[in-house]
């Protein structure tokens, strides 16, 4: 379960980010946190990785509190997320195999493990043709396929999509939110973040709407905008 | 424990391989950085090259330093030999060499073979003005001081009360020997302060470039970091980066060195003519390898290492 205990985040020029939020997520959950640019959702996400640190309150990971975990804990815990981005984030020296590779590679799987799942999760995401492709021999929705598959080929617990789809044409939008549902199917706990208002509206899954950091609407089966 | 080392091996193993991935797929950023390394490589070896034509023309400079004693032309050639046998006794002393009168008087004429007035003043004469000298050389040119203080003070020199020495140069030259120590010992620390500020400067150019390089990849460390890749597996690959930027800058530069040494080789001969800079390089080859290498090596670790670190915060 995640829990954010009243987070806030100042950032030193005295902006505010977030403000007193408390959420929370059970396990194999499907959630979408939407919102306008600056709402404070990707702020949420990078506090969640440890990327940042709260100003005040804190935030838990199965009532562990994350920032008070050394540099290889946080390591060990980014493990258990996977992580997706607008802008894919591929390592571009490396082949489609290879970026995957990397992430087994990290987490300290061998050669033999990697050799069979690589595959295997390239299958899973529609890609095995592209396996020895460089990333920019391949079309937005194919990177974003190959980020999913990097994000799901360590089986994370919880997979955080931030802004998936922003980047996509809508064939290869309605794909990713497909791959990411078969994902929760499967019982992982999906964070979204989006500004997609069909996605949304297609998902009948929880909605947490933001604005100015500040968690506005929170509804169990919720759609973009009331 | 098995366990432990076996997995210790495969991720040194991955660790090369990303290295020379790195190295092979980033061709043009390598080449670059190769070439800057290089040039920093040539300074540090040709410091080594310079200094060693340095200390050849000191040495050569130094040779031709020397104290001549002229003595009075009545001087009986066993006492000046007596001198001689003395002076050949010190520790200081290099080498004595004793020119007759008759020898000096012959040596005068043909110098002066073209030049027929002289020539004549010397047929007027009758006799040999000239007297016996005792050409002096020391191991030092900063102690030619004492050896003249010897000559001054040896009661071996007169016959009775009457010193049978005429002259000794070191007076005359004695500025010109002092200036000449002061340059050399200048020249030996000037050349190590210029040899520490060009390896200063040329160090800091090859640690930009590999931190540009490393600039150009930040993103991609923290995307490394966000999959959970621990610190030492993705600095890893960047050192061995550095390293092999570091030898193939090192062999880049050997081999220019080969080149290099050889045609300025049969140039410098004709000025320096003791000292052949190829066969210099080809006789302390190990060494010079050695520096080259392992400045190389350390350069490019220590750069990478440096550089890797500010985006490793996150």
């Amino acid at each position: 379960m995640i829990v954010f205990d009243r987070v806030s985040k100042v950032y030193p020029d005295s902006s505010v980010a977030l403000e007193e939020i408390t959420l929370s997520i059970e396990p194999k959950e499907f959630v979408s946190i939407v919102g306008p640019s600056g709402a404070g959702k990707t702020t949420l996400l990078k506090l969640f990785l440890a990327e940042e640190h709260p100003t005040e309150g804190t935030v838990f990971y199965e009532s562990v509190n994350i920032h008070s975990l050394d540099k290889k804990a946080i390591n060990d815990f980014r493990r258990k997320v996977g992580m997706v981005f607008q802008d894919f984030r591929l390592l571009p020296n490396k082949t489609v195999y290879e970026n995957i590779a990397f992430t087994m590679e990290a987490a300290g799987r061998t050669d033999e493990e990697i050799e069979t799942d690589v595959p295997h999760v390239l299958e899973l995401v529609d890609l095995s043709p592209k396996i020895w492709n460089f990333p920019r021999e391949l079309s937005g929705g194919e990177k974003q396929r190959v980020a999913i598959a990097r994000a799901l080929v360590n089986e994370p617990d919880i997979i955080i999509a931030d802004e998936p789809t922003g980047n996509l044409d809508p064939a290869n939008t309605y794909d990713v939110v497909q791959i990411l549902k078969k994902i929760n199917d499967l019982g992982r706990t999906v964070i979204l973040t989006t500004h997609n208002k069909g996605i949304i509206d297609s998902l009948h899954k929880r909605v947490v709407a933001m604005d100015r950091g500040k968690i506005v609407r929170d509804d169990k089966v919720g759609k973009y905008d009331e | 424990m098995t366990n432990k080392t076996e997995m210790f091996k495969v991720k040194l193993k991955r660790i090369i391989r990303t290295g020379f991935f790195n190295f092979w797929r980033n061709g043009t950023v390598s080449l670059a950085s190769v070439l800057v390394m290089t040039v920093t490589l040539l300074v540090v070896g040709s410091l080594s090259f310079f200094n060693a034509i340095l200390d050849t023309s000191l040495a050569e400079l130094q040779n031709k330093i020397d104290i001549n004693v002229t003595f009075v032309t009545t001087a009986e050639e066993a006492d000046i030999l007596n001198i001689k046998h003395s002076l050949e006794s010190l520790p200081e002393v290099l080498l004595v060499t004793y020119t007759s009168r008759e020898e000096a008087l012959e040596a005068f004429k043909v110098r002066h073979a073209s030049d027929q007035s002289i020539l004549a003043a010397l047929e007027e004469l009758g006799e040999n003005p000239l007297g016996a000298t005792l050409n002096i050389k020391a191991r030092d040119p900063s102690q030619y001081g004492s050896v003249a203080e010897f000559l001054e003070g040896d009661d071996t020199l007169s016959s009775g009360s009457v010193s049978i020495i005429d002259r000794i140069n070191y007076f005359q030259n004695k500025t010109a020997i002092d200036r000449l120590t002061k340059i050399i010992n200048s020249a030996d620390t000037l050349g190590l302060a210029l040899s520490a500020f060009l390896i200063i400067v040329s160090v800091l150019i090859a640690f930009n470039t590999i931190r540009l390089t490393i600039y150009i990849v930040r993103e991609e460390i923290s995307v490394m970091r966000l999959v959970g890749a621990s610190t030492s597996y993705i600095q890893g690959p960047f050192i061995i980066l550095g390293i092999i930027y570091g030898l193939t800058a090192a062999v880049v530069t050997l081999l220019a060195f080969l080149i290099i040494t050889y045609c300025l080789g049969s140039i410098m001969g004709s000025f320096l003519p003791s000292f052949n800079l190829f066969s210099y390089y080809l006789r302390n080859f190990l060494e010079i390898a050695f520096i080259i290498i392992v400045s190389g090596t350390l350069v490019g670790t220590v750069s990478s290492l440096l550089a890797i670190r500010k985006y490793l915060k996150i």
